[in-house]
């Protein structure tokens, strides 16, 4: 009976002590409420009650067409939306950090500051100044591309189908630019003196001491921003709302996740609220963007390799 | 027999209550509306005008912001804490307040034969048996133009379709003018000013509106996809970029003196009346062969009703029977040029503008908007689906044809006209 014998541990009280307030927040204010929503996805309203129906709202959502169209449409859309932020964002914010992080740079703070500046804007700010910058009557591109012969190219972007989503994406990318752009310049001033100065004795310098140095030593980084835009894009609402409307005009054909989960939980004009598909449709995201995460984390993120210095 | 001793004891309790009420202390009546915007009218015009020919009745106009409305007068409902007047959105958000019981019923209050079926229509039940609020205020459609610039080209005005096109070519051969103030951005202008403001001349009004409800017609049919058609014949007098051309861009660009023709609802009037520094005038939707009866829409929009559990139940029905009356709509209509009252008895207006869009419903059939009642209950909301398509058509990405199948498509998957 040696287990006996020997003194036992006493409770470490002080743990549960020290993380009860973080757990205890993060409990109410997130936890819950996601427990919330998938348990009032598989509900359904029934003359004024709530009753059990399993996964009918999701055979719903999927089965018939007046839902999964606008589903798959808007998935569609947002998966674009994505793509645009990707493609576009992402190297560009790489890009600046890296000029940003040349010690020749003048100015180097103002131009940072210039850059970040839009993402503290409200996203009503941006939605409404662009849609004014945008105005085939009064905004200001279409004298700006006159000025420089170049009117015959601007139509009326966001009243078109086949721009309007892509319009709105560059203009979210203009807002958010700053983000990436921050967290690799941060990434790149933690790179140490003596390994930029050991590349240079071996002669690499300039573009190829970027390409072959410092873009390996900041992948994390852009592993992290990649994701962050993942979850953003996914999630994003705000922008397609104030310059597009609920209905995401023209034709729905810059209805993204958002504001599908919005028009079906909260209505629309005469369309009245239906919380349990809205609720339904918000599983879907939560689920997309688990599986999102889920990918990044145990196929890339794990293959990434770091360097400790 | 304890029934028959409840009842007078009840009775007499009520009798004795209100009695003691007039003599003792005034009631005091609260009325809850999401218009913020209308509470000078209110506390200036229309609550002292009541006060002084009922004294004994206090009433407090207690607003609050629209888009908070429905979700704080539930709340309030609930808890039992709601104003005694109600004012009534139309159709199914007041209905649902009926059917909860938070509504009185309103069918045998004096003052309710003032009104014409048509106006009653947005608060009773589907049978229209019960009638739950009053009729308050109505908007009107029809086309508002720059008197101005007809008198400088030399335009009459327009009553057959031919005229209207004609009058449309004319200006957009001028090049002065952008022939038609109107864009597709925000959706609801070509469903709302376009499809609904000249439909009712093709579906003939109330007739085409019940056979729709009833299930004897289809939006496929000729009548409910002609207005897609002329609809589609606009795209080329609409000003450039009218893709992208917002409700308020539309606003400015008439106002501005841009344009000649503005697609309106009547509740344009009063901001127009002071932002427009030229002559206005109004013209109902154009009909197909001079002569034609004429259909125009007369939209019920505000309403107010009783909450069943008031505690000053007989002075509520007091002022309602005098909301109902030719007195508050006169008042009201005055000082809401564009707001017209639902009332059968002639209203003198001061405007000229009202008093032309008024003066449609002598010589034209009132209706009021066809997805409105009942149509747009399940998903796909067919007032949703009626702004995108109207936009798709005008933008010429969708045939009047497609457009109106899918409506239908869309209505036939939830609806079953009950036979």
């Amino acid at each position: 009976m040696a287990a006996d014998i020997r003194p036992k541990r006493p409770f470490r009280w002080h743990i549960g002590i020290f993380l009860a307030p973080a757990v205890l927040v993060y409990t109410a204010i997130m936890i819950l409420p996601l427990a919330g929503t998938l348990q009032l996805s598989l509900f359904r309203n029934i003359e004024q009650h709530q009753v059990f129906v399993g996964l009918q709202n999701f055979r719903m959502l999927f089965g018939d067409p007046n839902w999964s169209v606008g589903f798959w449409n808007a998935l569609r859309n947002n998966t674009w939306f994505f793509i645009i932020h990707m493609v576009v964002q992402n190297p560009i914010g790489v890009m600046l950090a890296a000029l940003l992080s040349s010690p020749r740079l003048r100015f180097a703070a103002f131009y940072r500051t210039a850059i970040f500046v839009p993402t503290i804007l409200s996203f009503v700010i941006v939605g409404f100044a662009w849609k004014l910058i945008l105005s085939p009557l009064w905004g200001v591109a279409p004298h700006l591309m006159d000025l420089v012969g170049l009117k015959s190219l601007f139509t009326p972007w966001l009243g078109k189908e086949q721009y309007a989503l892509t319009a709105l994406s560059l203009i979210s990318v203009w807002q958010f630019v700053g983000i990436p752009m921050m967290l690799i310049y941060a990434a790149l001033l933690s790179i140490p003196e003596e390994v930029i100065e050991a590349a240079e004795c071996d002669g690499i310098t300039g573009l190829s001491q970027f390409w072959k140095i410092k873009l390996p030593l900041i992948l994390p980084s852009i592993g992290i921003i990649s994701i962050l835009t993942f979850v953003g894009n996914f999630n994003a609402f705000d922008l397609i709302y104030t310059a597009q409307g609920a209905l995401a005009g023209p034709n729905y054909s810059t209805d993204i996740l958002g504001t599908f989960l919005y028009r079906a939980f909260f209505g629309f004009q005469l369309q009245t609220g239906d919380p349990n598909m809205g609720a339904a449709i918000a599983t879907m995201m939560f689920l997309i963007i688990l599986g999102g995460v889920c990918v990044y984390l145990f196929l890339v993120q794990t293959r990434l390799r770091r360097y400790q210095f | 027999m304890t029934t028959k001793l409840l009842t007078a004891l009840l009775l007499g309790t009520s009798i004795l209550g209100s009695a003691g009420v007039a003599y003792a202390a005034d009631v005091t009546l609260n009325i809850e509306s999401w218009r913020g915007d209308d509470l000078a009218i209110w506390k200036d015009k229309l609550i002292p005008a009541f006060e002084a020919k009922n004294p004994g009745i206090k009433v407090v106009f207690a607003p609050s912001a629209p888009t908070e409305y429905d979700a704080a007068l539930g709340a309030k409902l609930a808890a039992g804490s709601a104003g005694d007047l109600i004012t009534c959105r139309p159709f199914d958000k007041s209905l649902e307040l009926f059917k909860k019981g938070n509504l009185a019923d309103l069918s045998a209050l004096p003052g309710m034969e003032n009104f014409s079926p048509v106006a009653k229509s947005a608060w009773q039940t589907d049978d229209g048996k019960s009638s739950f609020c009053v009729p308050m205020a109505s908007v009107i459609h029809g086309f508002i133009y720059n008197k101005d610039a007809f008198d400088k080209l030399g335009i009459k005005v327009p009553e057959t379709r031919d005229e209207f096109f004609a009058a449309l070519d004319k200006i957009k051969a001028d090049g002065t003018y952008i022939p038609m103030a109107m864009g597709t951005k925000d959706l609801w202008e070509a469903a709302t000013m376009g499809y609904q403001n000249i439909g009712p001349n093709y579906w003939k009004g109330e007739d085409g509106r019940a056979a729709l409800i009833k299930g004897d017609q289809k939006l496929t049919d000729k009548d409910w996809v002609a207005p897609y058609e002329e609809l589609a014949k606009w795209k080329p007098y609409l000003g450039d970029g009218f893709e992208a051309q917002t409700y308020p861009d539309s606003q400015n660009l008439f106002t501005l003196g841009r344009a000649a023709i503005y697609p309106a609802g009547s509740w344009e009037i009063g901001l127009f009346n002071t932002q427009a520094q030229f002559k206005m005038g109004a013209f109902p939707p154009p009909v197909e062969k001079a002569g034609d009866t004429c259909y125009i829409s007369d939209h019920t929009d505000i309403g107010m009703g009783l909450n069943a559990a008031s505690k000053n139940a007989d002075a509520a029905k007091t002022f309602l029977s005098w909301v109902a009356s030719p007195d508050f709509a006169t008042i009201y209509a005055n000082a809401l040029p564009g707001f017209f009252s639902l009332n059968s008895a002639p209203v003198k207006m001061e405007d000229p503008l009202a008093q032309e869009f008024v003066s449609w419903r002598g010589k034209c059939k009132s209706t009021i908007r066809s997805t409105y009642q009942i149509l747009s209950r399940g998903t796909p909301n067919l007032e949703n689906e009626t702004w995108v398509e109207s936009a798709n058509v005008i933008n010429g990405t969708d045939t009047p044809e497609a457009a109106a199948k899918k409506l239908q498509t869309g209505l036939d998957s939830w609806y079953k006209p009950a036979k």
